[in-house]
Order: C-alpha cells, then sequence, then structure tokens
C-alpha cells in the first residue's frame, strides 16, 4: 500500500471540516477523490500533504505515519503535489520553477520537456507570463520533477480551455501508461472514470463510497455527484 | 544581454576609469569618494542578499558592518602597540594582515548571523525587523559601553593594515584593492542567485508554504542567506573602517542599517548591481549637497520617496528595465 488513509479528521480553527475520510492508493493505481463541492476533497489533501493539520486518524505513506510530518518532509518521502490553482514560483522562470526542486531520479528535465515541449520553448520566461494552462502544465512539470512516488493533482483541469484539458489529460495517460500513482481530484467525471481505476467519493468530509470507477453506477454518480 | 546587463557594465567600467583620471590628476580626495562608494556598495550588495532576494527585510545589518570595521580597528590597535587581545586562557595578540582581519571578520559574522537568525528568522514581517534592530542595538551599546576600546569615542586605526603586494596606504592602490572585491563578490552572488540555491531562496520569499509542500525547508535555505548576507556586509565594514582609519559605535547604529537598506531601495531591491548605484548616489548626495546644506537629508528623503512612489525597481528599475522581480 502507497498512501493508506484511515478515519482522517481535521479543524480550520475550531471548526471541524473533516468527520473520517478513507483513502487508499496502491502503487501504480490511480485513484480519484470526488464529490460536491465543499465535501473536503482539498482539505483532505491538504492533511494528507501536512498543509492543513491533522486532529485525529491514520495517515500512513510508504509505511511511514506522517501525519505530523511538516509538509517538506512528508514531500521528501514522495508525496508530489500539484496544488489547486496552479501556485508556480511567478518571478522564477520556467526552467528555475522546474529545477528548484528538483531530486533525482527517472524523472529529468529533458523528460519533463518531451512529456510538456511547451515549457521547452519557455524555458526562459518567467512562469507569470504564462497562460493558465502552461502554468498547470509547469505546476505538473514541477510536482513530477521531485520524481514522486505518489503525484497529487488538485483540480488540475479547472478553468482551462477544453483543448488545452485535453493536453492535460493526454499527458495523465501518460503517466498512467508509465506506472505512476496519482491521487486526482477533479469534477470533470467522464475523463476521471476513463483513466481512474479506483473513486473515493467523499460527502460532508466523510467517505461514503468508494470501489471500482466500473462500480459507480448512474444511480450513484446522481446521488453523490448531483451529475 | 538585458539593458540591466548593460548599465551595469557601464557602472562598472566607469568607476575605476573616473578613478583613474582621478589618480592621474593627483586628485586622491576623489579617490578615497569612490572608494567610499564602493565599500558602502558592497554592504548594499550584502544586504541585498537578504533583502533582495530572500525578502528578509533586516534593519540589523549594521552588527554585521560594525563588526567587521572593530575587527579591523581592534586588531590593528594592538599590532600597533604590539599588546595582547587575549592573554588567558592563550595569547593573542594583532595583526596588521589585511587577509587574516577579514578572514576573521568574516567568520565572526557568520557565528553571529547565525544566531541572530536562528532566533529571528522563526518571526517575519514587522516582528523580524524589530528583532534584528534589537541585536544589533545590542551590540551598539556593549561597544558604546566597553572603554578599552574607545567605547563611544571609537577607534583610530594609525596605519593602514597591509595587504602583500599592495601599497595599501595609497588611495589608488586601496581603491583597486576594493574593486577587486566588489567584483568578486558580486561574481559570487550572481552565481548564488542563478543556482538552485537561489531559486529555493526566491522561492521561499514569494510563498514559504509552497516551497515546503515541494520537498524544500524554507528556514535553512533563508538563514544560510541570511548569514552569506552578513559575511558580506562584514567584509565591507572590515574595508570601510580601514578607509576611514577610524571605526566607532556608528557603524554599529541603527542609522547605518537604514542607510543600508537606503542604498538597496534606492538603487533597486533584487538587482545584483543597484545597491552599488544606490551607494553612489547616496555618496554624491552627501558630499556635493551636503556641502550646499546641513539639511541634506531633506532631498535625499525627497528622492527616496520619488524613487519609491515612481520608480518601480529604483534607479536600475528606471534605466534598467523592469525585471522579473515583484
Amino acid at each position: 500500500m502507497l498512501l493508506d488513509v484511515k478515519n482522517l479528521t481535521s479543524h480550520y480553527g475550531a471548526t471541524q471540516v473533516l468527520f473520517g475520510v478513507d483513502l487508499s492508493v496502491e502503487e501504480g493505481q490511480i485513484v480519484a477523490l470526488m464529490g460536491r463541492n465543499g465535501m473536503g476533497k482539498s482539505t483532505s489533501i491538504r492533511a494528507i500533504c501536512g498543509l492543513n493539520p491533522v486532529s485525529s486518524g491514520q495517515v500512513s505513506f510508504v509505511g511511514t505515519d506522517i501525519s505530523d510530518l511538516p509538509s517538506y518532509k512528508s514531500a521528501r518521502l514522495g508525496l508530489g503535489l500539484v496544488p489547486e490553482g496552479r501556485r508556480c514560483f511567478a518571478n522564477l522562470s520556467v526552467s528555475e520553477n522546474l529545477v528548484a526542486t528538483a531530486r533525482s531520479g527517472p524523472w529529468t528535465l529533458e523528460k519533463i520537456h518531451a512529456l510538456f515541449p511547451i515549457l521547452k520553448e519557455r524555458a526562459s520566461q518567467m512562469a507569470n507570463t504564462l497562460s493558465g494552462g502552461e502554468q498547470q502544465m509547469l505546476a505538473i512539470g514541477r510536482a513530477l520533477m521531485t520524481n514522486p512516488r505518489l503525484l497529487i493533482l488538485d483540480e488540475a483541469t479547472e478553468g482551462l480551455a477544453p483543448v488545452i484539458r485535453n493536453q492535460i489529460w493526454a499527458a495523465l495517460k501518460t503517466l498512467k501508461d508509465q506506472g505512476q500513482a496519482i491521487l486526482l481530484v477533479d469534477k470533470s467525471l467522464r475523463e476521471v472514470m476513463e483513466i481512474a481505476q479506483r473513486c473515493c467519493i467523499l460527502e460532508k468530509g466523510q467517505s461514503v463510497w468508494s470501489g471500482p470507477v466500473s462500480e459507480l453506477t448512474p444511480d450513484l454518480q446522481q446521488r453523490f455527484l448531483g451529475v | 544581454m538585458t539593458r540591466e546587463f548593460w548599465v551595469s557594465v557601464v557602472v562598472l567600467v566607469g568607476l575605476p576609469v573616473a578613478a583613474f583620471i582621478a589618480h592621474i590628476t593627483g586628485e586622491t580626495y576623489i579617490i578615497n569618494l569612490l572608494t567610499r562608494m564602493i565599500v558602502l556598495g558592497l554592504a548594499g550588495i550584502g544586504l541585498n542578499f537578504a533583502l533582495g532576494y530572500g525578502g528578509m527585510v533586516s534593519f540589523g545589518h549594521a552588527a554585521f558592518f560594525g563588526l567587521g570595521a572593530y575587527v579591523a580597528g581592534i586588531a590593528a590597535f594592538h599590532a600597533f602597540d604590539d599588546s595582547l587581545i587575549v592573554s588567558m586562557p592563550f595569547e593573542l595578540g594583532g595583526t596588521n594582515q589585511m587577509l587574516l582581519i577579514w578572514l576573521i571578520a568574516i567568520f565572526l559574522a557568520a557565528v553571529l548571523a547565525f544566531l541572530i537568525g536562528l532566533i529571528s528568522l522563526r518571526t517575519s514581517g514587522v516582528y523580524f525587523i524589530m528583532i534584528t534592530l534589537a541585536f544589533a542595538q545590542m551590540l551598539y551599546y556593549f561597544a558604546i559601553s566597553w572603554p578599552a576600546y574607545g567605547g563611544e569615542d571609537g577607534l583610530s586605526i594609525y596605519l593602514r593594515n597591509e595587504f602583500p603586494g599592495v601599497q595599501t596606504d595609497k588611495a589608488f592602490s586601496f581603491f583597486l584593492l576594493c574593486f577587486a572585491i566588489l567584483l568578486l563578490v558580486l561574481l559570487l552572488c550572481w552565481r548564488f542567485i542563478n543556482a538552485r540555491f537561489g531559486a529555493a531562496l526566491q522561492g521561499a520569499r514569494m510563498n514559504a508554504l509552497r516551497l515546503s509542500s515541494i520537498g524544500i525547508a524554507p528556514f535553512p535555505v533563508k538563514l544560510t542567506a541570511f548569514v552569506i548576507s552578513a559575511m558580506i556586509v562584514a567584509l565591507a565594514g572590515a574595508l570601510y573602517g580601514e578607509l576611514n582609519g577610524f571605526v566607532s559605535p556608528s557603524n554599529l547604529s541603527w542609522h547605518m542599517s537604514g542607510e543600508l537598506i537606503i542604498f538597496v531601495i534606492l538603487g533597486g531591491v533584487g538587482r545584483l548591481v543597484g545597491p552599488l548605484i544606490g551607494a553612489i548616489v547616496f555618496v554624491l548626495l552627501e558630499t556635493y549637497l551636503g556641502g550646499l546644506t546641513d539639511r541634506w537629508q531633506f532631498f535625499l528623503g525627497l528622492i527616496l520617496l520619488a524613487t519609491v512612489l515612481f520608480a518601480n525597481g529604483g534607479i536600475m528599475g528606471l534605466i534598467g528595465g523592469r525585471t522579473r522581480h515583484d
């Protein structure tokens, strides 16, 4: 088991927002974390990565309990987060963004350039001069450069033009074929069902359903996702 | 090559050319003025490493500047009258060798900056400003109340210390020595900034949490930058003591910290050669406007105000074009 989350709860100040999230990702697997707006998907991911405090429950990653680790330590263990809203380092160049946090492993600058050729063209440009889609590719590339055991994508295709979304989904399929484990939050159900093997649904900060994507019937979709 | 690069080249070529002209026309005063620009610029460049690239607005870098100056002063003081700095538990005399003095100044500044940084980098924003100021003031009052080295009156360096192969008491030779150090420091800073370390440092300035979430702890990166910055400023302080032949507690006072910040803001925050330009303008104003009126700092204030309001990125931003820095 790569990532194993059991009965995770978390608070923002005095307000409890997660009431027991269960989630697991195996080596080479793609798991989608789904749910309507405000159900705690991003908070779960922030808690896993050490950006939100874990109040109770277990988060274990490659056999280590990471629930109390500062975020840089869990990142070094191999959690590669692509945060919501594309957070690149605005005033660093594209190549600096990629190289700054790189750790050795199969992913190199050349491979990132092969995956997203536009990043090679834009190598010396400042990240804040990129389009939204290019910034998203940069954020993914930056996370891959840390050679993560598990890539975590929070709303990676939100607010992007359909053409760009397709490019990103294509890149994710490439990653899937290479056996990269991915935990993914996304609202575009059709693409998610194409790429993910398992799915975990949150409602009001709690896990309410999890299973293979093939068992996600229209009835369940209607019930939990409102599609 | 960017416009900023060419502006930097013009400044870095202009200074030695001006000094050379002053040398052949026998204007020692002008040479010393140019040396003063370089030494203060060097200190500004040091501060800029922490302030501009790392976003650490230190209001206490005078501590390192004064430390460097006092190392030069104390070493020379003991070398001059052949007495000992420490007699127990081991004997340590003074020295008049600049290289050794610089090494000691840089080492002591590194230790001091490590300790100050260790505590103050746990805070940020206005608290960081105040805590660095507090540390510098501690040193200032210590220097004032220590009569062995002149206390409030300061300490004279009667004979400029020596550097192998250079006649340091000749104004032009000393200028060239300082200029060589400036170039070396600029080169080192440039290498640091454009290495992965520099990218991580700037990332820590932009968003520490983001940097942390992809696997780099911001604290050690910022602490390292703070220490490097202090080492450069201490070297500048030692040179400043040599240049004036005099060190005093005012080198440690908060006015000095403020002046260093003025060099950086006037010249351009996060621009490699910016603080040097800031120091040049400052020294020019101080000398020529200060000759006309004692209230010259009023006009400095106006210029600083105009720079902040209208010149995005300081003077370097005005003539060298906007850059990457926010």
